[in-house]
């Protein structure tokens, strides 16, 4: 009977069958009075509509009620079950509550879900007569206990006690959603949550099936397969609960609960015929969002002749004229009438699959939802959404003139919930966590891995595997992958701190700075690529763009913006040009950008690391030659890196052997052995993203301790020779990579050895990019002034000597430049460059001492 | 040959069959498929099944038997269709089980209705994808598949009237002759020579079908714009000019193991019913009344339900990829069938004159230099075997730099390696094509689907860049795209599909040749630069006549060469690994700044493909010392033009 694959034509069958609307009373009667209303119209799909619902529907005493509520709601797809006639019930038809004994809820009205399909009344059978003949319709309460809901196995009494239950009782203390601001998490939620209702004013209750699950197993299985009968019963058990409780409560229209994160179908590419009529959750993201198409709910047909007017239901998007009119018999004088008929909202929205749950070389399915009523308009093309909804197939119409049938379904989802997965990072970065959900195992894997001593090293080597050596580049970037904590010091003034770890890589052409760049582009879900040549400063930050339909300016983002709480990958660092690498200023201290372009001033996140490859300006390092004269960077974007990391070829030929054997290796194992030998890219992204979501380190005492040892000693070095090796900024980078292999470890707190590596790693990169070429000591004066501490005292002294030089020419006031430049080499014991030579002039003419006019030089 | 004819022309009478047995049982799917399978095995039976690559949809019958070569060009969303349903007399009340796999159409008899409610009713799944011929498909493919392999369908097809000897030959002979000559008209032409024959489809299906056909080719470039139709559909090709059927290609099993890209050979049943395209257009006019069909825009209708004529549509019953079209290849190549082991042992036993041969012809063909016809040879036969994290092994561009720029040497280049590989494209670089013309596939929202770029190819098309025609000019944004893409495919084998909110990566496997006067602009694996020993006077003639003194045997053979080369395994003996080390060792010793590490990667590439070239698996010593030598060759010859560029400048 309710074998899945069939539901599409059973469920149908029932739409059909019970046309009725729900009534007033249906949502929170007792099952007696329910059920008295059920319909004895509807029996069979082919039956004509019902043009005028029974008479006896109407309950006692409800006319008296009839003006106690205003027509506040504009939606006003509101079915009536009686007093048809009457034009004075328009709008407000649900006013006559006094019909429900138990309900305190004058003047609720209740409110159709087209949600859950245009009938909520089900009809019940008894299990213990006839189960599948059809018209055997419960009406007596005495029959209640046994009574389920045809073709389901749900009972209405029981299910609503139920979940009357679970709304009382459920508390899960350890549960914590982002939503939970201002609960008690000892009290039960979602009593909570009603209260919150009749404070605000909203009327839904939005329920996690995760709890439901939890609570009551087989209640959930019910609402997963037959949402579209047990949610009219959970409203009704809501709505008895809060009128009990705020008799005096007026809310917009009675509460509707909408279940969310419902387990059965997460991933578009799941949904199969099964699903068809469940209760299901998918994520996404919208492409195309329809116009507001009002649907009619109800036809208002008046008689031309006589004026007798009736109402007719929509069924399954058709409305069926009347031909005849009842009162006088008069044959095709039914007209509509549009401003009596009621309608409501509706609107058409394509979800794509979200890149993420794509294999490979496919192209993204596509879903279509349906959104009624308050949910139109809540989301916009290109947001990511879980959707909860209820999965429709509907067969393509039968063309009355062409006897064959189109044998496909049509297939869509009517929404119940939404769920914005953009806009929880709202509150913060940690929420983020929550999208990526780790099955059980996958977290007592990943713990297991972090268990293991040289995890670190793992984790390393698994770094792009195909690249050869350079560990502790590896090393590096895996920590940047990781990142350190993120603190917020917002109340001392300093504002965020940032925990992203910034890398520069630069070398020598050839040596596969590009291919890391690709890997870790690839590697994280959040990444963006970009070349310096080719991206300006628009590209990086955002454009202000007028949209050709709406002559509307739009705020593009790009690629910095982008990869916010990513890693921005940019080759040929060098390549960019000046405007555009200026904006990396921003960005890589305060994580954010500011823009203020036609109108539009605002200030995004740009919570980004960048990982930078540069080339030597001469293509080929030049050793003897600092980084900032190597790679022509200002030094104060350089100061920003965390890490800069020299990559360049080593000569020695135990490493060439190593290579050698490394790429041969390349070009003939298969490719499962690869496989095996290293730690799968899937493992590596997913240990990467729980650590980044679920640890978060803190300094511990001792850490603090060696941290500022560390830093003592860094800056005690350069004391010596009159030198400063190290800034504040490199204390703070030396506690992010402290955190950040703190996280590695899965470490709550951060250790001696983490101190340790970053030490270590830290020093690495500084031994390689910071050493005075000179003198061969490291220097962090070239990075943040771009001039090692040597470098200056020269440049003073050769200004020096050649003021002595110029003063001891005597009075003469100009003098040639190639004169002079000859003389100050003949005196000087050291070669001096043309360079060196107009740098001294330069700093003379700053202390006023003279002018430089093309090739004469002129004292002041 | 009457029962060929049964599960060739009426299939889903075959189908129907195996279902009445089962009927309830959900094992009549399998067996239809096994029955398939078995009766395409026996000899040659694929060879009797028509090929909608070679005869146009209107001289197929409806619901017969077809087969496809195509590539996947886009999928569209799964479909839930009426697996089994239910019909009711409602006279008699009597109830009949129908299957609605393979069909469009959920058929009834003229008295009956369906059940929709029907606890009988099963519904299954299906995915369409929207299948093109390969891109680029040469067409010595065509012809070649179209003489062994279809040449008995008319006999098949117009069994009725034409009796089956004197149908063909004639048309054969008069074929082949112009083919090489004018392919551009070839499906024009196919269509005079069976327009004369008597039509085999039954005036009815052809009369509807006729206008829809000018159709196509208006859209194909023809620009004949018949009055009645509404504007052209685009059948989405990826490269212009393109022509032949696409199809929406409905598969029932495993379609999860298909690509966007990869290349299919269907069997199926043929639907081009024509209520298909009534009931869209009833649709379409109903639209504003039922707010169920507004859901999808007119765009997307249009698109996803194009008229059966235009874009008929297949019901897999057997799908499979394929490694490789060349159909002087056996379709599957793997070991078990001792068949194959036969030809592959039988070709590779006188592979080294056809390498020779090969490599002669070449050397003509590139104006005398042999040592860029061996690095063309190597291209050739290159494929990315496999990926390592984010690097691609094995592919091998090579940028053919000092071609002469006048005498269209690079367009008449491109003729000749048409002529040996199966699918290939010539893209000729100019600021214009590169700003105007699309290159990367973009999805369109509206229509929802994935509109084609240039870049869209099959597995081991030929791309031969032209860049000697490139002239100074501003390139836009939609220039600068265009040239990051072609960089991109060539150092990563990876396209980035443009999907407006975000890209995704399609990895590719494509050979680019680029043919250019200096060092080329876009990255490369290697860069020979060629030195012309002999400049003819007039380079079309030349070149025409160096391509008529093959003998259309050689040809053959040269074409299974370079495709039969390109599939074999590979791999490195220990002792070779350890000698390579050393040698790499020693070079570096000796001058490091000479041999870098992608020196090393370069060597071993030249390697591999030198071994393959002369059909070895393994490496040997000597071979690597060959590479080393054509790599020493290749670069003193660069150095050398530098040296000349130097003084020039």
């Amino acid at each position: 009977m309710s074998s899945p694959a069939s539901t599409p034509s059973r469920r149908r069958g029932k739409r059909g069958r019970g046309s009725n609307p729900p009534t007033p009373q249906d949502a929170r009667s007792p099952p007696s009075q329910k059920r008295r209303t059920d319909d004895s119209t509807s029996t069979g799909d082919l039956q004509p509509m019902p043009t005028s619902p029974p008479a006896e529907a109407q309950s006692p005493g409800a006319a008296d009620a009839l003006f106690s509520s205003p027509p506040q709601f504009r939606h006003s797809a509101i079915p009536l079950d009686f007093d048809i006639s009457s034009p004075l019930t328009y709008g407000t038809p649900s006013s006559r509550v006094e019909g429900t004994p138990r309900s305190g809820a004058r003047g609720t009205p209740v409110r159709q879900r087209p949600d859950l399909g245009s009938v909520r009344k089900a009809r019940q059978v008894d299990l213990h007569s006839d189960g599948l003949a059809e018209d055997i319709v419960a009406t007596e309460q005495s029959l209640g206990q046994k009574l389920v809901i045809w073709g389901t196995d749900v009972n209405v009494a029981s299910c609503k006690e139920k979940f009357q239950r679970f709304l009382q009782r459920f508390i899960d203390p350890l549960d914590k959603e982002d939503e939970d601001i201002g609960l008690d998490l000892n009290e039960p939620r979602y009593m909570q949550r009603l209260q919150e209702i009749n404070m605000v004013g909203e009327p839904f209750l939005n329920v996690n099936c995760d709890h439901l699950r939890s609570f009551d197993e087989n209640l959930y299985r019910q609402l997963i397969c037959y949402p579209q009968e047990v949610i009219p019963t959970f409203d009704m058990a809501a709505n008895e609960i809060f009128f009990d409780r705020y008799p005096d409560s007026i809310l917009e229209h009675q509460i509707q609960v909408r279940p969310y994160n419902a387990l059965k179908t997460r991933n578009m590419r799941n949904l199969n015929p099964e699903d068809i009529d469940q209760l299901i959750t998918i994520s996404g993201m919208v492409i195309r969002t329809s116009q507001l198409i009002p649907e009619m709910q109800e036809a208002f047909f008046r008689c031309q002749v006589c004026a007798f007017t009736t109402r007719v239901e929509i069924d399954r998007g058709r409305i069926a004229e009347p031909s005849v009119c009842k009162n006088c018999n008069t044959t095709h004088s039914m007209a509509l009438i549009h401003n009596r008929s009621m309608f409501s909202d509706k609107q058409m929205i394509k979800l794509q699959e979200s890149p993420e749950d794509m294999p490979a070389g496919q192209t993204p399915h596509t879903v279509a939802l349906f959104a009624h009523n308050d949910l139109v308009d809540k989301v916009q093309p290109g947001d990511r959404v879980n959707v909860t909804g209820i999965y429709r197939a509907v067969p393509i119409r039968v063309n009355p003139r062409v006897s064959s049938v189109k044998s496909v379904y049509r297939t869509h989802i009517d929404v119940i919930h939404y769920r914005k997965t953009d806009s929880k990072r709202l509150h913060g970065v940690d929420e983020e966590s929550e999208q990526k959900r780790f099955t059980e195992e996958r977290v007592e894997l990943l713990k297991e891995l972090s268990k293991k001593a040289d995890i670190y090293e793992r984790l390393a080597l698994a770094l792009a595997p195909s690249i050869y050596e350079h560990e502790d580049i590896k090393k590096g970037i895996l920590l940047q992958l990781f990142g350190g904590s993120r603190k917020d010091f917002t109340h001392t003034g300093r504002g965020n701190f940032r925990a992203e770890i910034n890398i520069l890589l630069c070398g020598d052409p050839g040596t596969s700075k590009s291919q890391l760049l690709q890997y870790v582009y690839n590697l994280v879900p959040r990444g963006q690529y970009t070349s310096g040549k080719g991206s300006s400063a628009v590209g990086l930050t955002a454009y202000v763009m007028k949209d050709p339909e709406t002559r509307q300016l739009v705020l593009q983002t790009g690629a910095l913006v982008l990869s916010d709480n990513g890693i921005c990958c940019i080759d040929e660092f060098d390549k960019m040009n000046e405007s555009t690498r200026s904006v990396l200023h921003e960005v890589m201290e305060q994580q954010t950008l500011s823009i203020a372009k036609a109108g539009i001033i605002c200030q995004l996140n740009a919570r980004t690391s960048i990982l930078a490859a540069a080339n030597p300006i001469e293509s080929q390092w030049n050793p003897k030659k600092t980084t900032i004269e190597n790679i022509q960077l200002p030094h104060t974007l350089l100061s920003r890196f965390d890490l800069i990391f020299l990559m360049l070829d080593p000569r020695d030929e135990a490493y060439d052997r190593r290579l050698a054997r490394h790429l041969v290796s390349l070009y003939y194992q298969s490719e499962e052995k690869v496989e095996e030998e290293y730690m799968d890219m899937a493992v590596l992204r997913d240990y990467i993203a729980y650590a980044r979501s679920y640890v978060n380190p803190r300094l511990g005492e001792e850490a603090g301790q060696a941290l500022i040892e560390a830093y003592v000693d860094m800056r005690k070095i350069g004391s010596g020779r009159g030198m400063v090796s190290a800034y504040p900024r490199q204390l703070e980078s030396l506690i992010r990579l402290a955190e950040a292999h703190a996280k590695v470890r899965f470490s709550e707190k951060v250790e001696t050895v983490d101190v340790e590596e970053a030490k270590r790693l830290h020093r690495e990169a500084l031994k390689q990019s910071a050493t005075d070429p000179k003198t061969g000591i490291v220097d962090i004066s070239i990075l943040t002034t771009g001039m090692s501490a040597t470098a200056r005292k020269r440049k003073e002294e050769l200004a020096q000597a050649l003021r002595k030089l110029i003063q001891s020419k005597g009075k003469a006031p100009s003098l040639k430049y190639q004169q002079l430049l000859d003389d100050l080499r003949a005196q000087s014991d050291i070669a001096v460059t043309k360079e060196m030579f107009e740098e001294a002039l330069r700093a003379l003419a700053d202390e006023d001492f003279l002018t430089v006019t093309g090739k004469t030089v002129r004292l002041l | 040959m009457p029962c060929v004819g049964d599960w060739l022309n009426c299939p889903l009478s075959i189908v129907q069959g195996i279902f009445a047995q089962n009927a309830p049982n959900s094992d009549w799917e399998k067996k239809v498929t096994e029955y398939f399978k078995e009766k395409l095995k026996e000899n040659n039976a694929t060879n009797w099944v028509p090929s909608l690559n070679d005869v146009p949809v209107h001289y197929l019958k409806p619901n017969s038997l077809v087969k496809f070569r195509c590539m996947v060009q886009d999928m569209f969303d799964p479909e839930f269709y009426m697996g089994v349903y239910e019909t009711v007399d409602p006279n008699t009340n009597a109830r009949v089980l129908h299957f609605g796999k393979y069909r469009d159409v959920a058929e009834c008899g003229p008295q009956q209705e369906i059940d929709l409610n029907s606890s009988q009713t099963v519904t299954s799944e299906r995915q369409t994808f929207y299948c093109v011929p390969v891109p680029g498909e040469s067409a010595w493919v065509k012809e070649i598949s179209f003489l062994t392999e279809s040449a008995l369908i008319y006999k098949l097809a117009s069994q009725a009237r034409v009796s089956p000897s004197t149908s063909y030959t004639p048309s054969r002979h008069k074929r082949s002759y112009e083919e090489d000559e004018d392919m551009d008209l070839h499906p024009s032409k196919q269509k005079e020579q069976h327009m004369g024959k008597s039509c085999c489809c039954g005036g009815d299906i052809h009369g509807c079908v006729e206008p829809k056909r000018l159709e196509t080719e208006a859209s194909a470039g023809h620009h004949v714009i018949s009055p009645n139709c509404s504007p052209p559909l685009d059948l989405n090709f990826p490269l212009p000019g393109e022509k032949g059927p696409a199809c929406l290609v409905k598969v029932y099993e495993s379609w999860e193991s298909f690509k966007v890209n990869d290349v299919l050979e269907v069997f199926g049943v043929l639907s081009v019913d024509p209520v298909l395209s009534i009931v869209n257009s009833e649709e379409r006019d109903s639209s504003t009344l039922d707010p169920m069909e507004c859901m999808d825009t007119a765009e997307e209708q249009r698109v996803h339900s194009p008229p059966a004529s235009l874009v008929p549509r297949i019901h897999v019953i057997l799908a499979q990829k394929l490694q490789h079209i060349n159909p002087l290849l056996p379709v599957c190549l793997n070991e078990e069938e001792s068949k194959t082991c036969e030809f592959v042992s039988n070709f590779m036993s006188e592979l080294s004159p056809v390498r020779a041969e090969l490599l002669g012809f070449l050397t003509h063909a590139l104006l005398g230099d042999s040592l860029a016809a061996e690095y063309l040879i190597l291209h050739l036969i290159s494929t990315v075997y496999a990926r390592r994290d984010v690097l691609p092994l094995g592919k091998f561009t090579v940028n053919l730099s000092g071609c002469p720029q006048n005498s269209a040497f690079a367009e008449h280049l491109y003729r000749l390696i048409q002529q040996l590989v199966p699918a290939s494209y010539h893209l000729r670089m100019s600021i214009e094509s590169m700003n105007h013309s699309r290159f990367i596939p973009h999805k369109d929202y509206t229509a929802n689907r994935l509109v084609s770029g240039l870049l869209q190819l099959a597995s081991n098309t030929s791309l031969v860049i032209d860049e000697t025609q490139l002239e100074q000019g501003q390139l836009d944004t939609a220039g600068v795209h265009n040239v990051t893409a072609l960089g991109n495919l060539i150092t990563w084998q990876k396209v980035d599909y443009d999907f407006n909110y975000h890209r995704m990566e399609f990895p590719c496997n494509i050979n680019v040749l680029i043919t250019s006067e200096g060092r080329s602009l876009l990255p490369s694996d290697c860069q020979v630069h060629l030195q012309p020993q002999i400049i003819p006077p007039n380079m079309e003639e030349y070149m025409s006549s160096l391509l008529t003194a093959v003998l259309p045997s050689v040809l053959n053979k040269f074409r299974i060469y370079l495709s039969l080369l390109r599939l074999l395994d590979y791999s490195i003996s220990d002792e070779v690994t350890k000698a390579v080390e050393e040698d790499f060792v020693e070079m570096r010793k000796n001058n490091p700044e000479s041999v870098t590490a992608d020196d090393l990667h370069k060597m071993l590439l030249v390697a591999r493909f030198l071994s393959l070239s002369a059909g070895q698996t393994t490496l040997s010593r000597e071979r690597w010392l060959r590479a080393k030598q054509l790599e020493a060759l290749r670069k003193a010859r660069l150095q050398q033009q530098q040296c000349v560029n130097g003084n020039e400048l």
